[in-house]
């Protein structure tokens, strides 16, 4: 167990029916404190694990400790750990100060101390004179904060979120990410999120675990994930990419191997994390927005001429798909005033790219 | 943001023209429920207006005595015996009435006095043979004919039986009567029977309930949580008494449960019983066979409210640090509430209905409103009296499912939250 971690998945292995696994060998330390968000796509066993976690389903295989204890086969109630479920799963009879008070009437607090510390909750997540309504008396985004307040109140050291702000429309989930960055900061408590949305992800993150399958494909902060990706799953799951395929010719030097395109345009690229020799086919990773265009693309080692294909305004910026030969396109995007003209659909156009952003995976 | 129109002449062609704008589908929806409206009116709500209406309908001495009838509404019916001339008139009236007519006045009368039936058949009998004289001999010729005449308790009856409507059935179903001077008093103590029998069948009713409740919300909430297969067996379990014919299982349990019938002599060959327990035509039999006809009214609400409420509130009690069977307590008990009040509404009002099963399993001692009101209605075809009963019935369960309304909220008791 390493010094820090709140929590550790030793080996844990899940399988519903006793045929697939849908959790394979997870190991995962949760550090103290942080804010961790496990993403991937629906099916990947980051629900699952987030529900091993609270309790409410036991690891086939393996251990999970929290503090150093194991607690796969302790019940959820003992665990006191708060969740944050999806649809909030409010008590619709209670209204929201018996919502928030019955953790601590659970716990076997007197009144005082309840009537004390829901006022403070309430404070927190700014619902001040809505302590009487019901649930369904309250807009989704209430809802939401008396979720989080219930699931904070009896101040776990840790506290897990399932989804909590998919059913919010666009602008009050952005705002909900500042809150719930927010409260995190201000009580130093541990998160465990749960999210397929990778915004949502890079947002709120201090480190973010991307399932695929089952496995963690890899574990970092929202930075290292964007710039460094560990594997081309990654490398598209985060952000928009470009992920040409092309053939490697072996030869590599100071971190760096010569690849061939499609259309037989030859490019430098990086080698990420394992500096190891690619294999004969290979996949190119270049980021839309660290493509140059027009003259700064000419100053560049990678350079490729191409064809607009089609062009996306969407306000801040431009995207344009370029044909870059050999059934091959690129996606470039970049701020308006960073395009020379209006590109015109069917012109010629030159894309370029440092040799650091092109990355290279087997 | 709704932004209402400021000016009342603008306000009210809004309001036409929204009128308007709906008036053709809500035609469509009301002619398409036009035929199932006018079946529940000619078939289930004018024969339960007509039924009730006979608690109240007092024609039989209006039609054999008419001016007897008006003659005695004039009578102060103060001490003593009626004028004259009231006399007269009955005299005349009962040597004049048709048969039938004087029958059917002299079976109303003998509810108000007994033995006032065989007065009036036997003085119909000899009034014939009075020579017609002054109105003021017809008194000592009638108290010559039978002395009763002469007894004014007789007079008073005969007053109080004689408005179009009276209150004389209600108030007997409530073991209540008027006495001469017309104050609403009890009934004498030997006469006493339809509190008993309206509080036996409330306290049959309430206990099938309570058993039904006990034993099906489990079930509901083992359905509610299966899974596949296993959900569907539950439900037809449940459901098969449903599509079998109610005087098939009332029998199947008479011959499963008679003495010698297949519990008894099961129990008596694993030698848990040395003589055969009497288990039907009795209190026991009672409620074995009740509980089973009513249990699934019980279990399908139930079953219907549960399902509704999803696993994640037990899971958030949990998290929160709640022993599942607290959490149980107070979180997912209250949220069934609206099923139990539906199922136990609906079953004690269904129970307290029921007519075949307990006239078939139950003793005489123990049989409930539904057996009086069929006795009234096809034995001595008096249905004054069972209507009365009938509608005392109907204000019970009213009362009730007001004060369950009340509690649990009409909306949920119907289903619509």
């Amino acid at each position: 167990m390493t010094r820090g971690n709140i929590v550790e998945f030793a080996g844990v292995q899940k399988s519903y029916d006793g045929r697939h696994l849908v959790i394979h060998d997870l190991d995962l330390g949760v550090r103290h404190g942080e804010f961790l968000t496990l993403l991937g796509a629906s099916g990947s066993g980051k629900t699952t694990t987030l529900m091993m976690l609270a309790g409410f389903e036991t690891p086939t295989r393996g251990h999970i400790l929290m503090k150093g204890v194991p607690i796969e086969h302790l019940p959820p109630h003992r665990r006191g750990i708060g969740v944050v479920f999806q649809n909030y799963a409010l008590f619709p009879h209670m209204s929201v100060a018996q919502n928030l008070a019955y953790p601590l009437k659970m716990r076997g607090d007197d009144r005082a101390t309840i009537a004390a510390r829901v006022e403070k909750f309430v404070h927190m997540v700014r619902l001040e004179g809505m302590e009487h309504r019901r649930p369904s008396e309250l807009s989704g985004g209430q809802q939401q904060r008396v979720a989080l307040a219930r699931a904070l109140v009896f101040e776990p050291d840790l506290v897990l979120m399932d989804e909590p702000l998919g059913a919010l429309d666009k602008a009050l989930r952005e705002h909900m990410q500042d809150e719930i960055r927010q409260i995190h900061r201000e009580l130093g408590v541990t998160v465990v999120y749960v999210t397929h949305d990778q915004s949502e992800a890079l947002a709120m993150s201090d480190r973010i675990a991307i399932f695929q399958d089952g496995r963690i494909a890899q574990i970092a902060a929202p930075e290292e994930l964007y710039e460094r990706p560990a594997s081309t799953f990654v490398a598209g799951f985060i952000g928009e990419n470009n992920l040409l395929a092309g053939r490697a010719d072996g030869s590599a030097a100071d971190g760096r191997c010569r690849i061939t395109l499609a259309s037989g345009a030859e490019a430098m690229a990086a080698l990420p994390h394992n500096r190891a020799l690619p294999t004969a086919q290979v996949t190119l990773a270049v980021r839309p927005e660290r493509l140059a265009i027009g003259r700064p693309a000419e100053l560049l080692a990678n350079r490729l001429r191409g064809r607009i294909t089609d062009v996306t305004y969407l306000g801040d910026h431009l995207r344009a798909q370029v044909d870059i030969g050999g059934g091959q396109r690129m996606i470039v995007r970049k701020p308006v005033d960073q395009f020379p003209e209006r590109p015109a659909i069917g012109a010629e156009i030159l894309v370029g790219w440092r040799e650091e952003d092109g990355l290279v995976f087997s | 943001m709704a932004v209402a129109v400021a000016h009342g002449a603008e306000a009210a062609e809004l309001r036409r023209a929204w009128h308007r704008s709906g008036q053709r589908r809500r035609l469509v929806s009301l002619l398409l429920v036009a035929p199932l409206f006018l079946y529940v009116l000619l078939a289930f709500m004018l024969p339960i207006g007509l039924v009730l209406y006979r608690a109240f309908e007092n024609p039989e001495l209006i039609e054999a005595f008419p001016e007897t009838a008006s003659a005695l509404s004039g009578w102060d019916g103060g001490e003593g015996l009626p004028p004259d001339p009231v006399f007269a008139t009955f005299a005349r009236e009962l040597a004049d009435a048709p048969k039938r007519a004087t029958a059917e006045a002299a079976r109303r009368l003998n509810y108000e006095i007994s033995g006032f039936r065989t007065l009036i058949s036997s003085s119909a009998r000899k009034i014939d043979s009075i020579e017609p004289a002054e109105p003021s001999a017809m008194r000592a010729a009638l108290v010559a004919l039978d002395e009763r005449w002469g007894e004014p308790a007789y007079w008073h009856a005969m007053k109080r039986a004689t408005p179009s409507y009276t209150p004389y059935y209600i108030l007997a179903a409530l073991d209540l009567r008027q006495d001469d001077r017309g104050d609403v008093v009890l009934a004498p103590e030997d006469q006493r029977t339809y509190v008993d029998i309206l509080l036996r069948t409330l306290r049959i009713a309430a206990v099938v309930t309570l058993i039904c409740l006990l034993l099906g919300f489990p079930l509901a909430n083992l359905m509610a949580t299966a899974s596949g297969p296993f959900a569907v067996i539950l439900m037809i379990a449940v459901m098969l008494p449903f599509w079998t014919s109610l005087l098939a299982r009332t029998s199947a349990w008479i011959v499963l449960l008679q003495k010698e019938g297949l519990v008894n002599s099961l129990l008596a060959r694993l030698g848990l019983i040395h003589a055969p327990l009497e288990l039907i035509f009795n209190t026991t039999g009672l409620y074995i066979v009740m509980v089973h006809m009513m249990l699934p009214f019980m279990v399908l609400p139930l079953y219907a409210t549960m399902k509704g409420i999803p696993p994640h509130f037990m899971k958030a009690s949990a998290s929160l640090g709640a022993h599942p069977l607290r959490g149980f307590l107070h979180v997912y008990l209250p949220m069934t509430l609206p099923g139990v009040g539906a199922g136990a509404l609906l079953t004690f009002i269904v129970t307290v209905g029921y007519y075949i099963t307990p006239s078939l399993v139950a003793s005489a001692g123990d049989q409930m409103v539904g057996y009086f009101i069929a006795f009234f209605a096809n034995t001595t075809i008096n249905w004054g009296m069972a209507s009365a009963l009938g509608m005392v019935l109907l204000a019970c369960v009213v009362v009730l499912y007001l004060l369950a309304a009340r509690m649990v909220g009409i909306r949920q008791l119907a289903g619509l939250k």
